[in-house]
């Protein structure tokens, strides 16, 4: 509504665009993002801020200690937004239009080749989407494991 | 520089209780002074106030210089004072970062931060886990680990908090030791709040016991 050419951002003249794309996965994935960060800093333990304190910290370098601390949280976060933007179809539909060649990307290919009844390309290529949606996942989530000591792991 | 702590006619009320009366004294030699007395009658409360990280209700907290004047509260006295807290406070990060972490703010070279930290672990006896991860130490090791960080910075006080609460035996001989050995240094005036007598008595060159909100030495 807002990119089309009467709308308020129409002089923008970005629908049917990847920029118009973009700016709607961001949109998106920015709520999950923020709101998985916002819990896993104030999840960090009190006494870490505290002991940064009395250890000589700037007000700036405590802020970048707790966000250190929570830095596994925030990449648990980052995943989220990550599987949430990957399989979005309907959004980038809309504003890009599904143009081939400028606008096509693997969701709106597999919704248009599952329309016209290619089952055997729209599956072919929804198993490719999944593929490297479960190889960036478990890339992820090994890195994040990393950060967890063995002995509380199991928690 | 030596620094002298003043507490003068600190109150400090709790849920309509006050926990400390009036109360003063003044820390002004590098020893070790231990501040004894049951759980909940302001050990902590009183420390943290010294430390700065509590404002007293009434009454004056002052750190002054060998000419008695007293230091403006800004992040250079900060730098000169730590405290440990019982939980120790752990990031997530190795023994050495841990350690490390107030040479680095400080923007130490990082061959010094190496050689000092080095040292450091070394007399609490932590060198050989210094790659593990420090939050899978002791709670005995994570406390030796505690003291080796507020030391490795050459803080003018450092604050102790219950440094041998859920200790075991071995672990709380080897944290006299080491507070011995550094006594003996003189490098800081060390105050520890504990309950545990024998520790308090091994230890401590000056004790006060803190009652009713009260100093008694």
């Amino acid at each position: 509504m807002l990119f089309t050419r009467s709308g308020p951002l129409g002089f923008l003249h970005l629908l049917y665009t990847p920029t118009a794309m973009i700016i709607a996965q961001f949109v998106l994935a920015f709520p999950i993002i923020t709101a998985l960060t916002q819990s896993a800093i104030v999840k960090v333990d009190p006494v870490i801020k505290l002991t940064a304190k009395t250890l000589g910290a700037t007000p700036f370098q405590i802020a970048l200690t707790v966000i250190k601390e929570a830095r596994y949280g925030i990449f648990a976060g980052v995943i989220a937004g990550l599987g949430r933007v990957m399989a979005e179809v309907g959004a980038i539909l809309i504003v890009g239009g599904n143009i081939a060649g400028y606008t096509r990307v693997m969701t709106t290919t597999i919704a248009l080749e599952t329309d016209k009844g290619n089952f055997e390309l729209a599956l072919a290529l929804g198993i490719i989407l999944l593929t490297l949606s479960f190889i960036i996942n478990i890339s992820l989530y090994l890195l994040q494991k990393r950060g967890i000591p063995p002995n509380i792991a199991w928690i | 520089m030596d620094l002298k702590l003043i507490v003068s006619k600190i109150w400090k009320v709790y849920n309509n209780k006050p926990v400390l009366k009036d109360l003063s004294f003044i820390f002004d030699r590098k020893r070790i002074y231990v501040i004894m007395g049951p759980n909940g009658n302001g050990k902590t409360t009183f420390l943290k106030i010294c430390a700065l990280l509590e404002v007293p209700d009434k009454g004056k907290i002052l750190y002054c210089n060998s000419n008695n004047i007293p230091l403006a509260k800004d992040i250079n006295l900060f730098r000169k004072i730590t405290y440990v807290f019982p939980q120790v406070g752990i990031f997530n990060a190795s023994v050495f970062d841990n350690v490390a972490y107030g040479l680095k703010i400080r923007g130490f070279k990082k061959k010094e931060i190496v050689a000092r930290v080095e040292e450091v672990l070394d007399f609490v006896g932590l060198m050989h886990k210094k790659k593990q991860n420090a939050l899978t130490l002791s709670s005995g090791e994570a406390k030796r680990m505690g003291i080796a960080r507020a030391m490795v910075i050459n803080p003018e006080f450092i604050f102790l908090d219950e440094p041998t609460a859920f200790v075991d035996i071995e672990n709380v001989k080897i944290i006299e030791k080491i507070l011995l050995e550094l006594k003996e240094k003189e490098s800081s005036t060390i105050i520890i709040a504990t309950h545990d007598t024998s520790f308090a008595l091994k230890v401590g060159d000056v004790i006060l016991k803190l009652e009713e909100g009260k100093i008694l030495t």
